[in-house]
């Protein structure tokens, strides 16, 4: 699978984001009721689900973007599209 | 206190089974609108709503699931040089006033009509739109593919020609993406039109992205990235609105995120490796199929409308499942064509590289 070209895969960066982001994951899960009974408030309290999406995007968008590069997922080498 | 205790029983129990579900649904809207911007949350509301979720909880969850995703495509795809930013939020701004207008409309046509007009109102406008839009953006992947011009640079249009040359001084701006200078009066309706598709049927893109193409002149693969922008921009502002009357089901929103952010990381990189007509193709096939998941609910709402005479419940049960598996089926083949395009796109870059080896070029 690996396309590196021996590049270095950045597999310690994936696993720390990796594990940041499902102990987020298990902190919200296991918390509902309280960030329900918040959220539910409305009004200011709205800056809350915002601030906790761009929480979770910025970490859970940096492992999920390591995984596919761990994976050997990555964009085409050449700039011009494939013929 | 009441309010709070009633907006909390929005909420539902979220079980491994829902989770799951969501997860994976997230994951293909995610790869969907990676590959085109957009298009992968039209399932996301309906999908919500048959686990029991309240329809405005649905959609508000989901524009809060939509701008993070958004966020994280566009930064992906701004490494390959596919976003115009400047272009985004120009267009983003005016979506944000369509959308509110567009969410106006829908609560006075509740109010005027009821549930059953609302609904009506959706698919109609489901149909018509991507009905029109679908199909002329099909026959033009169509039409490039049979020309076997798949390799050359896309033409721009003689109606984006005719948009670029118009001059209307203090209204100019400069976009790299058309690599020409646009009066912005052209680009406030067209934003402003994506925002209420947004708001009406949960995918502005629908509009966003071939007006980016055809009327402004934007190369495919620019206008889905560049969507992406508009995206954000609308789905920040809709989920503060909507966060505001506590209706954002965080949960619902972060599970999901949790898939599809698996999904657009792959869609963006699946755009290097394609053709760019390719996005055309996508888009084409799914606005083609969910139009006629949407028309199979139409006679539905006319009979609750009293429009047309009384359908039975097996019937009504029956078009109402046919509808949402066409919806699933739209989305499961769109992602299919991504993944096998870049696929095929791997394997003929692998074989290149192989040949360079070969010939001992590296």
């Amino acid at each position: 699978m690996g396309s590196g070209y021996g590049k270095k895969k950045p597999v310690g960066k994936m696993a720390i984001m990796g594990i940041v982001s499902i102990a987020l994951y298990a902190a919200m899960l296991l918390n509902q009721d309280i960030i329900n009974d918040y959220l539910g408030r409305g009004g200011l309290y709205a800056v809350l689900p915002i601030a906790i999406a761009f929480i979770f995007s910025f970490v859970h968008g940096s492992f999920t973007g390591d995984f596919w590069t761990v994976m050997g997922v990555e964009a085409a080498k050449k700039k011009k599209e494939v013929k | 206190m009441h309010d709070i205790v009633n907006a909390a029983a929005n909420f539902i129990n979220l079980d491994i089974v829902n989770i799951t579900y969501l997860f994976l649904v997230g994951f293909v809207g995610g790869l969907v609108s990676g590959f085109i911007g957009s298009g992968g949350a039209f399932v996301l509301t309906p999908g919500m709503m048959s686990l029991g979720v309240p329809g405005l909880v649905a959609v508000a969850s989901n524009m809060c699931h939509k701008f993070p995703k958004a966020l994280v495509g566009a930064l992906k795809r701004a490494k390959y040089g596919q976003v115009d930013v400047k272009l985004g939020i120009v267009l983003g701004i005016s979506a944000e006033a369509g959308v509110l207008y567009g969410a106006h409309i829908q609560e006075s046509i509740k109010k005027t009509f009821g549930d059953a007009g609302s609904n009506l109102y959706v698919s109609v406008a489901f149909v018509a739109i991507l009905g029109i839009v679908g199909t002329f953006v099909l026959r033009d992947a169509w039409k490039t593919y049979k020309s076997g011009s798949t390799h050359e640079e896309e033409k721009v249009t003689k109606i984006a020609k005719w948009v670029q040359s118009i001059n209307i001084p203090g209204t100019m701006v400069y976009f790299k993406s058309l690599n020409a200078r646009i009066s912005v009066l052209f680009t406030i309706p067209l934003g402003f039109a994506t925002g209420m598709l947004a708001a009406t049927i949960a995918v502005g893109g629908f509009i966003g992205v071939p007006a980016m193409i055809y009327v402004l002149g934007a190369p495919s693969l620019m206008a889905s990235a560049t969507e992406l922008v508009i995206a954000f921009v609308m789905g920040l502002g809709g989920s503060f609105k909507y966060a505001m009357s506590g209706l954002v089901d965080i949960r619902l929103a972060m599970v999901i995120l949790g898939g599809s952010l698996f999904g657009i990381q792959l869609g963006a990189i699946g755009t290097t490796y394609v053709k760019p007509f390719m996005i055309k193709v996508v888009m084409g096939v799914i606005m083609v199929t969910v139009l006629f998941s949407r028309a199979l609910m139409v006679p539905v709402y006319m009979s609750q409308l009293g429009l047309i005479g009384q359908l039975g419940d097996t019937t009504v049960k029956a078009l109402k499942s046919t509808s949402f598996a066409i919806m699933i089926f739209a989305l499961a083949l769109g992602a299919f064509i991504v993944l096998k395009a870049m696929w095929q796109g791997r394997q003929a870059e692998k074989m290149a590289a192989q040949k360079a080896v070969s010939h001992g070029k590296v």
